[in-house]
Protein backbone atom coordinates (compact mmCIF):
# COMPACT_ATOMS: atom_id res chain seq x y z
CA UNK A 1 0.00 0.00 0.00
CA UNK A 2 1.46 3.44 -1.01
CA UNK A 3 -0.11 5.54 1.54
CA UNK A 4 -0.84 4.09 5.10
CA UNK A 5 -3.72 4.97 6.27
CA UNK A 6 -5.28 5.42 9.91
CA UNK A 7 -7.78 6.67 11.69
CA UNK A 8 -6.30 9.73 13.89
CA UNK A 9 -2.87 11.43 13.12
CA UNK A 10 0.69 10.18 13.82
CA UNK A 11 1.16 11.92 17.16
CA UNK A 12 -2.35 10.29 18.46
CA UNK A 13 -1.63 6.76 16.84
CA UNK A 14 1.69 6.83 18.32
CA UNK A 15 0.79 7.43 22.02
CA UNK A 16 -2.18 5.09 21.25
CA UNK A 17 0.46 2.54 20.23
CA UNK A 18 3.29 3.10 22.13
CA UNK A 19 1.43 4.57 25.58
CA UNK A 20 3.69 6.70 27.56
CA UNK A 21 3.70 6.68 31.33
CA UNK A 22 1.12 3.52 31.18
CA UNK A 23 0.66 1.67 34.49
CA UNK A 24 0.29 2.59 38.39
CA UNK A 25 2.11 3.89 41.46
CA UNK A 26 2.93 2.42 44.08
CA UNK A 27 1.61 4.03 46.92
CA UNK A 28 0.45 6.87 45.01
CA UNK A 29 0.09 10.70 46.46
CA UNK A 30 -3.22 11.21 44.68
CA UNK A 31 -5.12 9.03 42.59
CA UNK A 32 -8.49 10.51 40.46
CA UNK A 33 -10.43 7.98 38.52
CA UNK A 34 -13.37 9.84 36.14
CA UNK A 35 -15.57 8.76 33.73
CA UNK A 36 -17.16 9.95 30.91
CA UNK A 37 -21.28 10.34 31.24
CA UNK A 38 -21.10 11.02 27.44
CA UNK A 39 -19.78 7.81 25.97
CA UNK A 40 -18.88 5.29 29.05
CA UNK A 41 -15.14 5.73 29.01
CA UNK A 42 -13.28 5.69 32.15
CA UNK A 43 -9.88 6.70 33.40
CA UNK A 44 -7.61 7.05 35.99
CA UNK A 45 -4.46 8.95 36.73
CA UNK A 46 -2.09 8.71 39.27
CA UNK A 47 0.28 11.12 41.08
CA UNK A 48 3.74 11.10 42.81
CA UNK A 49 4.12 14.47 44.16
CA UNK A 50 7.28 16.10 45.94
CA UNK A 51 8.39 19.25 46.91
CA UNK A 52 5.06 20.47 45.56
CA UNK A 53 5.70 19.29 42.08
CA UNK A 54 4.51 16.44 39.86
CA UNK A 55 7.89 13.69 40.05
CA UNK A 56 5.53 10.92 38.42
CA UNK A 57 2.33 10.40 36.73
CA UNK A 58 0.40 7.32 35.45
CA UNK A 59 -2.20 6.36 33.88
CA UNK A 60 -4.93 3.60 33.35
CA UNK A 61 -7.85 4.39 30.63
CA UNK A 62 -10.97 2.18 29.52
CA UNK A 63 -11.53 3.69 26.36
CA UNK A 64 -11.24 4.19 22.56
CA UNK A 65 -7.76 5.19 20.83
CA UNK A 66 -8.17 8.78 21.63
CA UNK A 67 -8.82 8.46 25.19
CA UNK A 68 -5.64 6.57 25.73
CA UNK A 69 -3.65 8.23 23.48
CA UNK A 70 -5.36 11.73 25.68
CA UNK A 71 -4.29 10.17 28.93
CA UNK A 72 -0.77 9.75 27.66
CA UNK A 73 -0.25 13.24 26.44
CA UNK A 74 -2.08 14.29 29.47
CA UNK A 75 0.54 12.45 31.72
CA UNK A 76 3.80 13.37 29.81
CA UNK A 77 2.60 17.45 29.84
CA UNK A 78 2.13 17.25 33.85
CA UNK A 79 5.03 15.66 34.82
CA UNK A 80 7.70 18.11 36.44
CA UNK A 81 5.23 20.38 36.86
CA UNK A 82 3.75 22.45 39.75
CA UNK A 83 0.53 21.45 41.20
CA UNK A 84 -0.54 24.75 40.45
CA UNK A 85 0.60 24.30 36.61
CA UNK A 86 -1.26 21.14 36.32
CA UNK A 87 -4.12 22.03 37.70
CA UNK A 88 -4.43 24.67 34.93
CA UNK A 89 -3.66 22.13 32.05
CA UNK A 90 -7.06 22.55 30.01
CA UNK A 91 -8.03 20.09 27.30
CA UNK A 92 -7.46 22.57 24.82
CA UNK A 93 -3.46 21.99 25.75
CA UNK A 94 -3.87 17.88 25.60
CA UNK A 95 -5.57 18.43 21.97
CA UNK A 96 -2.96 21.57 20.52
CA UNK A 97 0.08 18.85 22.24
CA UNK A 98 -2.18 15.76 20.14
CA UNK A 99 -1.75 17.71 17.20
CA UNK A 100 -5.63 17.62 17.03
CA UNK A 101 -8.35 15.08 17.79
CA UNK A 102 -11.46 14.88 15.61
CA UNK A 103 -14.17 16.80 16.81
CA UNK A 104 -16.59 13.96 18.19
CA UNK A 105 -13.28 12.80 20.25
CA UNK A 106 -12.23 16.58 22.21
CA UNK A 107 -14.32 15.05 24.92
CA UNK A 108 -11.37 12.30 25.42
CA UNK A 109 -9.04 15.11 25.94
CA UNK A 110 -11.85 16.66 28.49
CA UNK A 111 -11.64 13.31 30.43
CA UNK A 112 -7.80 13.83 30.93
CA UNK A 113 -7.96 17.21 31.94
CA UNK A 114 -10.73 16.25 34.74
CA UNK A 115 -8.81 13.05 35.60
CA UNK A 116 -5.40 15.20 36.57
CA UNK A 117 -7.94 17.88 38.83
CA UNK A 118 -9.34 14.92 40.63
CA UNK A 119 -5.86 13.32 41.44
CA UNK A 120 -4.77 16.64 42.53
CA UNK A 121 -7.55 17.23 44.65
CA UNK A 122 -7.35 13.70 46.10
CA UNK A 123 -3.54 14.49 47.00
CA UNK A 124 -4.30 17.38 48.34
CA UNK A 125 -8.29 16.20 50.65
CA UNK A 126 -5.38 13.82 51.82
CA UNK A 127 -2.67 16.20 52.67
CA UNK A 128 -5.13 18.51 54.82
CA UNK A 129 -6.29 15.96 56.52
CA UNK A 130 -2.66 14.84 57.84
CA UNK B 1 1.60 -7.40 6.35
CA UNK B 2 -1.40 -10.56 6.14
CA UNK B 3 -4.48 -8.54 5.71
CA UNK B 4 -8.05 -9.93 6.75
CA UNK B 5 -11.30 -8.96 6.04
CA UNK B 6 -13.94 -8.95 8.34
CA UNK B 7 -16.26 -6.59 7.92
CA UNK B 8 -18.54 -8.10 4.46
CA UNK B 9 -21.42 -6.90 6.49
CA UNK B 10 -19.88 -3.72 5.86
CA UNK B 11 -19.58 -4.27 2.34
CA UNK B 12 -17.98 -6.59 0.03
CA UNK B 13 -15.02 -6.74 -3.02
CA UNK B 14 -16.56 -6.26 -6.43
CA UNK B 15 -15.78 -9.81 -8.25
CA UNK B 16 -13.72 -8.90 -11.25
CA UNK B 17 -15.47 -10.72 -13.11
CA UNK B 18 -18.93 -8.54 -12.23
CA UNK B 19 -16.42 -5.46 -12.73
CA UNK B 20 -15.25 -6.97 -16.54
CA UNK B 21 -19.18 -7.06 -17.57
CA UNK B 22 -19.77 -3.78 -16.01
CA UNK B 23 -16.84 -2.22 -17.67
CA UNK B 24 -18.01 -1.41 -21.40
CA UNK B 25 -21.14 0.03 -19.50
CA UNK B 26 -19.25 3.15 -18.29
CA UNK B 27 -17.56 4.01 -22.29
CA UNK B 28 -19.26 2.72 -25.66
CA UNK B 29 -22.60 1.26 -24.14
CA UNK B 30 -23.17 4.81 -22.41
CA UNK B 31 -26.76 5.46 -23.45
CA UNK B 32 -29.55 6.73 -21.61
CA UNK B 33 -31.76 3.60 -20.47
CA UNK B 34 -34.65 6.99 -21.92
CA UNK B 35 -32.98 7.43 -24.99
CA UNK B 36 -35.23 6.14 -28.67
CA UNK B 37 -32.11 5.12 -29.89
CA UNK B 38 -29.52 2.68 -30.22
CA UNK B 39 -26.96 3.68 -27.64
CA UNK B 40 -30.42 4.14 -25.25
CA UNK B 41 -32.27 0.67 -26.62
CA UNK B 42 -28.88 -0.75 -25.55
CA UNK B 43 -28.51 0.27 -21.95
CA UNK B 44 -32.31 -0.21 -22.07
CA UNK B 45 -31.75 -3.88 -22.99
CA UNK B 46 -29.27 -4.07 -19.96
CA UNK B 47 -31.70 -3.12 -17.47
CA UNK B 48 -34.06 -5.82 -18.66
CA UNK B 49 -31.42 -8.48 -18.01
CA UNK B 50 -30.36 -7.17 -14.50
CA UNK B 51 -34.06 -6.88 -13.71
CA UNK B 52 -34.42 -11.14 -14.81
CA UNK B 53 -31.47 -11.82 -13.05
CA UNK B 54 -32.66 -10.34 -9.48
CA UNK B 55 -35.68 -11.56 -10.01
CA UNK B 56 -34.62 -15.14 -10.63
CA UNK B 57 -32.23 -14.52 -7.46
CA UNK B 58 -35.25 -13.70 -5.09
CA UNK B 59 -37.89 -15.82 -7.14
CA UNK B 60 -40.19 -12.62 -8.06
CA UNK B 61 -43.39 -13.40 -9.67
CA UNK B 62 -42.00 -10.90 -12.29
CA UNK B 63 -39.60 -9.09 -13.29
CA UNK B 64 -41.08 -6.24 -13.63
CA UNK B 65 -41.73 -5.85 -9.13
CA UNK B 66 -37.70 -5.65 -9.47
CA UNK B 67 -36.84 -1.75 -8.95
CA UNK B 68 -33.44 -0.28 -8.86
CA UNK B 69 -32.58 2.82 -6.55
CA UNK B 70 -29.13 4.31 -5.90
CA UNK B 71 -28.18 2.28 -2.53
CA UNK B 72 -29.80 -0.54 0.10
CA UNK B 73 -30.82 3.34 1.66
CA UNK B 74 -32.62 4.13 -0.47
CA UNK B 75 -34.45 1.28 -1.73
CA UNK B 76 -35.35 0.97 2.10
CA UNK B 77 -36.78 4.90 2.50
CA UNK B 78 -38.79 4.01 -0.79
CA UNK B 79 -39.87 0.69 0.34
CA UNK B 80 -40.96 2.81 3.75
CA UNK B 81 -42.34 5.82 2.38
CA UNK B 82 -43.55 5.29 -0.62
CA UNK B 83 -46.05 2.47 0.44
CA UNK B 84 -46.60 4.79 3.43
CA UNK B 85 -47.87 7.50 1.13
CA UNK B 86 -49.50 5.14 -1.32
CA UNK B 87 -51.43 3.94 1.25
CA UNK B 88 -52.58 6.99 3.32
CA UNK B 89 -56.23 6.87 2.53
CA UNK B 90 -56.30 3.22 4.35
CA UNK B 91 -54.60 4.00 7.27
CA UNK B 92 -51.95 5.98 8.84
CA UNK B 93 -50.09 3.44 10.86
CA UNK B 94 -46.50 1.38 11.16
CA UNK B 95 -45.42 -1.67 12.90
CA UNK B 96 -42.31 -2.16 13.05
CA UNK B 97 -39.03 -4.74 15.27
CA UNK B 98 -36.69 -2.31 17.00
CA UNK B 99 -33.70 -3.45 15.66
CA UNK B 100 -34.61 -2.29 11.98
CA UNK B 101 -31.79 -0.20 10.24
CA UNK B 102 -31.33 3.06 10.97
CA UNK B 103 -32.32 3.14 7.47
CA UNK B 104 -35.91 2.09 7.78
CA UNK B 105 -36.60 3.40 11.54
CA UNK B 106 -35.36 7.20 10.55
CA UNK B 107 -37.87 6.80 7.34
CA UNK B 108 -40.71 5.37 9.97
CA UNK B 109 -39.69 8.69 12.43
CA UNK B 110 -39.93 11.11 9.73
CA UNK B 111 -43.13 9.89 8.68
CA UNK B 112 -44.34 10.83 12.09
CA UNK B 113 -43.69 14.97 11.41
CA UNK B 114 -46.33 13.68 7.61
CA UNK B 115 -49.02 12.48 10.00
CA UNK B 116 -48.31 8.62 10.54
CA UNK B 117 -47.79 7.14 13.55
CA UNK B 118 -46.05 3.77 14.71
CA UNK B 119 -45.41 1.07 17.52
CA UNK B 120 -42.09 -0.38 18.12
CA UNK B 121 -42.01 -4.29 19.03
CA UNK B 122 -39.18 -5.31 21.01
CA UNK B 123 -36.95 -8.20 20.73
CA UNK B 124 -36.01 -11.45 23.22
CA UNK B 125 -32.40 -11.56 24.11
CA UNK B 126 -31.35 -13.10 20.88
CA UNK B 127 -32.98 -10.42 19.10
CA UNK B 128 -35.76 -12.65 17.59
CA UNK B 129 -39.04 -10.31 17.29
CA UNK B 130 -42.06 -10.82 19.67
CA UNK B 131 -44.34 -12.07 17.92
CA UNK B 132 -47.26 -11.43 20.35
CA UNK B 133 -45.97 -7.81 20.93
CA UNK B 134 -46.50 -7.73 16.89
CA UNK B 135 -50.24 -9.33 16.74
CA UNK B 136 -51.03 -7.04 19.58
CA UNK B 137 -49.43 -3.76 17.73
CA UNK B 138 -51.60 -4.11 14.71
CA UNK B 139 -55.07 -2.03 14.64
CA UNK B 140 -57.40 -1.09 11.95
CA UNK B 141 -55.18 1.64 10.86
CA UNK B 142 -51.76 -0.28 10.30
CA UNK B 143 -50.81 -0.42 6.50
CA UNK B 144 -47.55 -1.50 6.90
CA UNK B 145 -45.26 -4.00 9.22
CA UNK B 146 -41.42 -3.45 8.63
CA UNK B 147 -39.55 -6.70 10.01
CA UNK B 148 -35.98 -6.95 8.54
CA UNK B 149 -34.93 -10.84 7.68
CA UNK B 150 -31.46 -10.68 9.48
CA UNK B 151 -29.84 -7.99 11.77
CA UNK B 152 -26.75 -6.35 10.73
CA UNK B 153 -25.19 -6.10 13.84
CA UNK B 154 -26.23 -9.32 15.72
CA UNK B 155 -27.10 -11.71 12.93
CA UNK B 156 -30.58 -12.69 14.12
CA UNK B 157 -32.52 -14.58 11.39
CA UNK B 158 -35.81 -13.27 12.16
CA UNK B 159 -39.23 -16.10 11.80
CA UNK B 160 -40.34 -14.89 8.23
CA UNK B 161 -43.00 -17.28 8.62
CA UNK B 162 -44.58 -16.07 11.46
CA UNK B 163 -44.70 -12.20 10.72
CA UNK B 164 -46.13 -13.32 6.82
CA UNK B 165 -48.70 -15.22 8.85
CA UNK B 166 -49.81 -12.29 11.10
CA UNK B 167 -49.64 -9.46 8.31
CA UNK B 168 -51.82 -12.37 5.73
CA UNK B 169 -53.80 -12.89 8.80
CA UNK B 170 -54.47 -8.88 9.51
CA UNK B 171 -54.42 -8.12 5.74
CA UNK B 172 -51.63 -5.68 6.49
CA UNK B 173 -48.41 -5.65 3.64
CA UNK B 174 -45.39 -7.25 5.20
CA UNK B 175 -41.68 -4.92 4.16
CA UNK B 176 -38.54 -7.00 5.00
CA UNK B 177 -34.98 -6.00 4.77
CA UNK B 178 -33.56 -8.34 3.17
CA UNK B 179 -29.86 -6.62 2.57
CA UNK B 180 -28.15 -8.79 5.34
CA UNK B 181 -29.13 -11.92 4.05
CA UNK B 182 -29.36 -11.98 0.04
CA UNK B 183 -26.42 -13.82 -0.85
CA UNK B 184 -25.62 -15.53 2.36
CA UNK B 185 -29.27 -17.08 3.07
CA UNK B 186 -31.80 -18.47 0.82
CA UNK B 187 -33.89 -15.27 0.00
CA UNK B 188 -37.46 -16.40 -1.70
CA UNK B 189 -40.18 -13.67 -1.36
CA UNK B 190 -42.97 -15.80 -2.56
CA UNK B 191 -42.28 -18.70 0.14
CA UNK B 192 -41.49 -15.68 2.44
CA UNK B 193 -44.86 -13.98 2.00
CA UNK B 194 -43.53 -10.85 2.04
CA UNK B 195 -45.02 -7.98 -0.36
CA UNK B 196 -42.04 -5.72 -0.42
CA UNK B 197 -38.18 -6.71 -0.12
CA UNK B 198 -34.74 -5.11 -0.10
CA UNK B 199 -31.58 -5.29 -1.62
CA UNK B 200 -27.70 -4.02 -1.64
CA UNK B 201 -25.72 -5.45 -3.98
CA UNK B 202 -22.33 -4.61 -3.09
CA UNK B 203 -23.31 -6.80 0.16
CA UNK B 204 -22.82 -9.69 -2.09
CA UNK B 205 -20.36 -8.99 -4.09
CA UNK B 206 -21.66 -6.33 -6.32
CA UNK B 207 -21.24 -2.89 -6.61
CA UNK B 208 -21.76 0.31 -5.02
CA UNK B 209 -24.03 2.64 -6.17
CA UNK B 210 -27.09 0.67 -6.42
CA UNK B 211 -29.95 -0.66 -4.45
CA UNK B 212 -33.19 -3.14 -5.22
CA UNK B 213 -37.02 -2.85 -3.85
CA UNK B 214 -38.64 -5.74 -4.67
CA UNK B 215 -42.50 -5.00 -5.03
CA UNK B 216 -45.29 -7.29 -5.30
CA UNK B 217 -47.91 -5.75 -7.71
CA UNK B 218 -50.70 -5.90 -5.40
CA UNK B 219 -48.79 -3.38 -2.87
CA UNK B 220 -48.90 -0.05 -4.04
CA UNK B 221 -45.84 2.19 -3.70
CA UNK B 222 -45.48 5.80 -5.03
CA UNK B 223 -42.28 7.09 -6.13
CA UNK B 224 -40.32 9.66 -3.43
CA UNK B 225 -37.79 10.85 -5.60
CA UNK B 226 -39.42 13.01 -8.48
CA UNK B 227 -38.70 13.89 -12.17
CA UNK B 228 -38.94 11.44 -15.00
CA UNK B 229 -40.52 8.39 -15.47
CA UNK B 230 -38.06 5.77 -14.79
CA UNK B 231 -38.52 2.52 -13.31
CA UNK B 232 -42.14 2.31 -13.83
CA UNK B 233 -42.34 5.78 -12.23
CA UNK B 234 -41.35 4.65 -9.03
CA UNK B 235 -38.14 6.12 -8.91
CA UNK B 236 -36.73 9.48 -10.85
CA UNK B 237 -33.47 9.96 -12.24
CA UNK B 238 -31.40 8.13 -15.12
CA UNK B 239 -30.24 4.78 -13.97
CA UNK B 240 -26.37 4.22 -12.49
CA UNK B 241 -26.34 1.49 -15.99
CA UNK B 242 -22.98 -0.18 -14.96
CA UNK B 243 -23.91 -0.70 -11.32
CA UNK B 244 -27.46 -1.81 -12.28
CA UNK B 245 -25.24 -4.06 -15.22
CA UNK B 246 -23.33 -5.25 -12.13
CA UNK B 247 -25.67 -6.11 -9.74
CA UNK B 248 -27.68 -8.35 -12.57
CA UNK B 249 -24.44 -10.24 -12.77
CA UNK B 250 -23.67 -10.60 -9.28
CA UNK B 251 -27.38 -12.25 -8.49
CA UNK B 252 -26.41 -14.52 -10.87
CA UNK B 253 -23.39 -15.49 -9.44
CA UNK B 254 -24.62 -15.67 -5.75
CA UNK B 255 -27.42 -17.98 -6.60
CA UNK B 256 -24.81 -20.14 -8.26
CA UNK B 257 -22.36 -19.96 -5.51
CA UNK B 258 -25.29 -19.17 -2.56
CA UNK B 259 -24.59 -23.33 -1.40
CA UNK B 260 -21.12 -23.22 -1.98
CA UNK B 261 -20.17 -19.79 0.15
CA UNK B 262 -22.68 -20.66 2.77
CA UNK B 263 -21.04 -23.62 3.63
CA UNK B 264 -17.67 -22.25 3.71
CA UNK B 265 -18.68 -19.48 5.38
CA UNK B 266 -20.50 -21.39 7.95
CA UNK B 267 -17.61 -23.59 8.92
CA UNK B 268 -15.33 -20.64 8.96
CA UNK B 269 -17.93 -18.91 11.44
CA UNK B 270 -17.69 -21.98 13.97
CA UNK B 271 -14.31 -22.41 14.02
CA UNK B 272 -13.93 -18.15 14.97
CA UNK B 273 -16.90 -18.72 17.41
CA UNK B 274 -14.61 -21.50 19.08
CA UNK B 275 -11.20 -19.51 18.77
CA UNK B 276 -12.18 -16.96 20.18
CA UNK B 277 -14.33 -18.51 22.70
CA UNK B 278 -11.22 -19.45 24.79
CA UNK B 279 -10.24 -16.38 25.20
CA UNK B 280 -11.49 -15.33 28.77
CA UNK B 281 -14.36 -12.53 29.63
CA UNK B 282 -15.83 -12.91 26.06
CA UNK B 283 -19.73 -12.91 25.57
CA UNK B 284 -21.12 -13.85 22.13
CA UNK B 285 -24.41 -11.39 21.32
CA UNK B 286 -27.20 -12.86 19.51
CA UNK B 287 -28.34 -16.42 18.71
CA UNK B 288 -25.25 -19.08 18.62
CA UNK B 289 -23.88 -19.87 14.87
CA UNK B 290 -27.07 -22.44 14.05
CA UNK B 291 -30.09 -22.78 11.95
CA UNK B 292 -31.66 -18.40 13.53
CA UNK B 293 -28.02 -17.23 13.12
CA UNK B 294 -26.74 -15.72 9.32
CA UNK B 295 -23.63 -18.04 8.19
CA UNK B 296 -21.28 -14.60 8.06
CA UNK B 297 -21.48 -12.77 11.41
CA UNK B 298 -20.23 -13.04 14.83
CA UNK B 299 -21.18 -10.50 17.48
CA UNK B 300 -19.38 -10.49 20.80
CA UNK B 301 -18.29 -7.79 23.40
CA UNK B 302 -14.61 -8.05 25.37
CA UNK B 303 -15.40 -7.47 28.90
CA UNK B 304 -13.12 -4.67 30.39
CA UNK B 305 -11.86 -3.24 27.51
CA UNK B 306 -13.44 -0.70 24.67
CA UNK B 307 -14.53 -1.91 21.13
CA UNK B 308 -12.87 1.33 19.66
CA UNK B 309 -9.39 0.68 20.89
CA UNK B 310 -10.05 -3.20 20.05
CA UNK B 311 -10.78 -2.04 16.10
CA UNK B 312 -7.81 -0.04 15.88
CA UNK B 313 -5.10 -2.62 17.17
CA UNK B 314 -6.67 -5.80 15.07
CA UNK B 315 -6.74 -2.99 12.24
CA UNK B 316 -2.92 -2.36 12.93
CA UNK B 317 -2.22 -5.94 12.45
CA UNK B 318 -4.19 -6.23 9.12
CA UNK B 319 -7.43 -7.26 10.73
CA UNK B 320 -10.53 -4.93 9.69
CA UNK B 321 -13.48 -5.13 11.68
CA UNK B 322 -16.48 -3.24 13.48
CA UNK B 323 -17.81 -2.32 16.40
CA UNK B 324 -21.03 -1.08 17.84
CA UNK B 325 -19.57 0.50 21.02
CA UNK B 326 -20.65 4.11 21.87
CA UNK B 327 -16.97 5.04 20.90
CA UNK B 328 -17.14 4.30 17.36
CA UNK B 329 -20.27 5.86 16.36
CA UNK B 330 -20.57 9.80 15.57
CA UNK B 331 -23.46 10.06 17.72
CA UNK B 332 -21.84 8.39 20.82
CA UNK B 333 -24.30 5.86 21.53
CA UNK B 334 -23.80 2.22 21.76
CA UNK B 335 -25.82 0.56 18.59
CA UNK B 336 -29.81 0.29 19.27
CA UNK B 337 -29.58 -3.72 18.49
CA UNK B 338 -27.27 -4.23 21.48
CA UNK B 339 -29.72 -2.03 23.79
CA UNK B 340 -32.66 -3.80 22.47
CA UNK B 341 -31.59 -6.95 23.55
CA UNK B 342 -30.58 -5.64 26.99
CA UNK B 343 -26.79 -5.74 26.92
CA UNK B 344 -25.63 -4.16 29.58
CA UNK B 345 -23.75 -1.63 29.50
CA UNK B 346 -19.95 -2.15 30.21
CA UNK B 347 -20.35 -4.89 26.91
CA UNK B 348 -21.81 -2.95 25.00
CA UNK B 349 -18.59 -0.83 25.02
CA UNK B 350 -16.87 -3.34 24.40
CA UNK B 351 -18.67 -4.74 20.91
CA UNK B 352 -16.86 -6.09 17.81
CA UNK B 353 -18.65 -7.47 15.43
CA UNK B 354 -17.00 -9.68 12.48
CA UNK B 355 -18.16 -11.00 9.28
CA UNK B 356 -16.50 -13.25 7.00
CA UNK B 357 -16.61 -13.82 3.10
CA UNK B 358 -16.11 -16.76 0.44
CA UNK B 359 -12.64 -15.35 0.50
CA UNK B 360 -11.41 -15.98 4.19
CA UNK B 361 -9.48 -19.22 4.59
CA UNK B 362 -8.68 -21.26 7.77
CA UNK B 363 -5.15 -19.84 8.18
CA UNK B 364 -7.45 -16.11 8.17
CA UNK B 365 -9.52 -17.91 11.18
CA UNK B 366 -6.44 -19.02 13.15
CA UNK B 367 -3.93 -15.56 12.58
CA UNK B 368 -7.16 -13.16 13.59
CA UNK B 369 -7.77 -15.86 17.00
CA UNK B 370 -4.18 -15.68 17.93
CA UNK B 371 -3.92 -11.91 17.22
CA UNK B 372 -7.18 -10.77 18.98
CA UNK B 373 -6.26 -12.91 22.36
CA UNK B 374 -3.06 -10.60 22.59
CA UNK B 375 -4.72 -7.98 22.00
CA UNK B 376 -7.02 -8.58 24.51
CA UNK B 377 -4.25 -8.86 26.55
CA UNK B 378 -2.24 -5.52 25.78
CA UNK B 379 -5.37 -3.39 26.25
CA UNK B 380 -6.68 -5.16 29.15
CA UNK B 381 -3.28 -4.55 30.73
CA UNK B 382 -3.91 -0.62 30.37
CA UNK B 383 -7.65 -0.48 31.59
CA UNK B 384 -8.23 0.27 34.98
CA UNK B 385 -11.86 -1.74 34.76
CA UNK B 386 -9.54 -4.78 34.26
CA UNK B 387 -7.88 -4.10 37.67
CA UNK B 388 -10.55 -3.36 39.39
CA UNK B 389 -12.03 -6.90 38.66
CA UNK B 390 -8.84 -8.36 40.15
CA UNK B 391 -9.01 -6.78 42.75
CA UNK B 392 -12.47 -7.39 43.80
CA UNK B 393 -13.70 -3.89 43.37
CA UNK B 394 -16.05 -4.78 40.49
CA UNK B 395 -17.81 -7.66 38.94
CA UNK B 396 -17.47 -9.36 35.90
CA UNK B 397 -21.07 -9.02 33.79
CA UNK B 398 -19.78 -12.49 31.42
CA UNK B 399 -18.43 -14.53 34.83
CA UNK B 400 -20.10 -13.03 38.00
CA UNK B 401 -17.90 -13.77 41.17
CA UNK B 402 -20.10 -12.42 43.26
CA UNK B 403 -17.46 -9.73 44.66
CA UNK B 404 -17.51 -6.38 43.97
CA UNK B 405 -20.06 -3.75 42.43
CA UNK B 406 -21.48 -3.90 38.86
CA UNK B 407 -19.10 -2.25 36.28
CA UNK B 408 -21.94 0.33 35.42
CA UNK B 409 -22.77 1.18 39.22
CA UNK B 410 -19.15 2.30 39.40
CA UNK B 411 -19.10 3.98 36.25
CA UNK B 412 -22.13 5.85 37.37
CA UNK B 413 -19.94 6.76 40.73
CA UNK B 414 -16.83 7.98 39.14
CA UNK B 415 -18.67 9.75 36.51
CA UNK B 416 -20.59 11.34 39.48
CA UNK B 417 -16.88 12.69 39.98
CA UNK B 418 -16.98 15.61 37.73
CA UNK B 419 -17.03 19.45 39.01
Amino acid sequence: MAQEYTLYNDTVMDHFMNPRNLGDIDNPDGVGEVGAAACGDIMKISLKVKDGKIEDARFKTFGCGSAIASSSMATELIKGKTLAEARALSNDDVVTALGGLPPVKIHCSVLAEEAIKAAIEDYESKNQKA
Amino acid sequence: MKQVYLDHQSTTPLLPEVFEVMRPYFTEAFGNPSSLHKFGLRARDALKTAREQIALLINAESPDDIFFTSSGTEANNLAVKGVAYANKRKGNHIVWCRTEHPSVLNSIEFLEKEGFTHTKVGVDVEGRINLDELKAAITDQTILICCQHVNHDIGTIQPMDEVAKIAAEKGVLFFSDAINSTGWLPVDVQKMGVQLLTLSPHRFYGPKGVGIVYRNRRARMVSIIHGGVQENGRRAGTENVPAIVGAGIAAEIAARELTKRIEHVTRLQKKLYDGLGTIPYIKFNGPAPGPIRICNNLNFSTEFIEGEGQLLLCDMQGIAVASGSSCVSKSLKVSHVLDAIGLDHALAQGNIIMTLGQDNTDEDIDYVVETFGKIVTRLRSMSPMWDEFQKGVIDSVVAPTGRGMSFSDHAAQVSGHRK
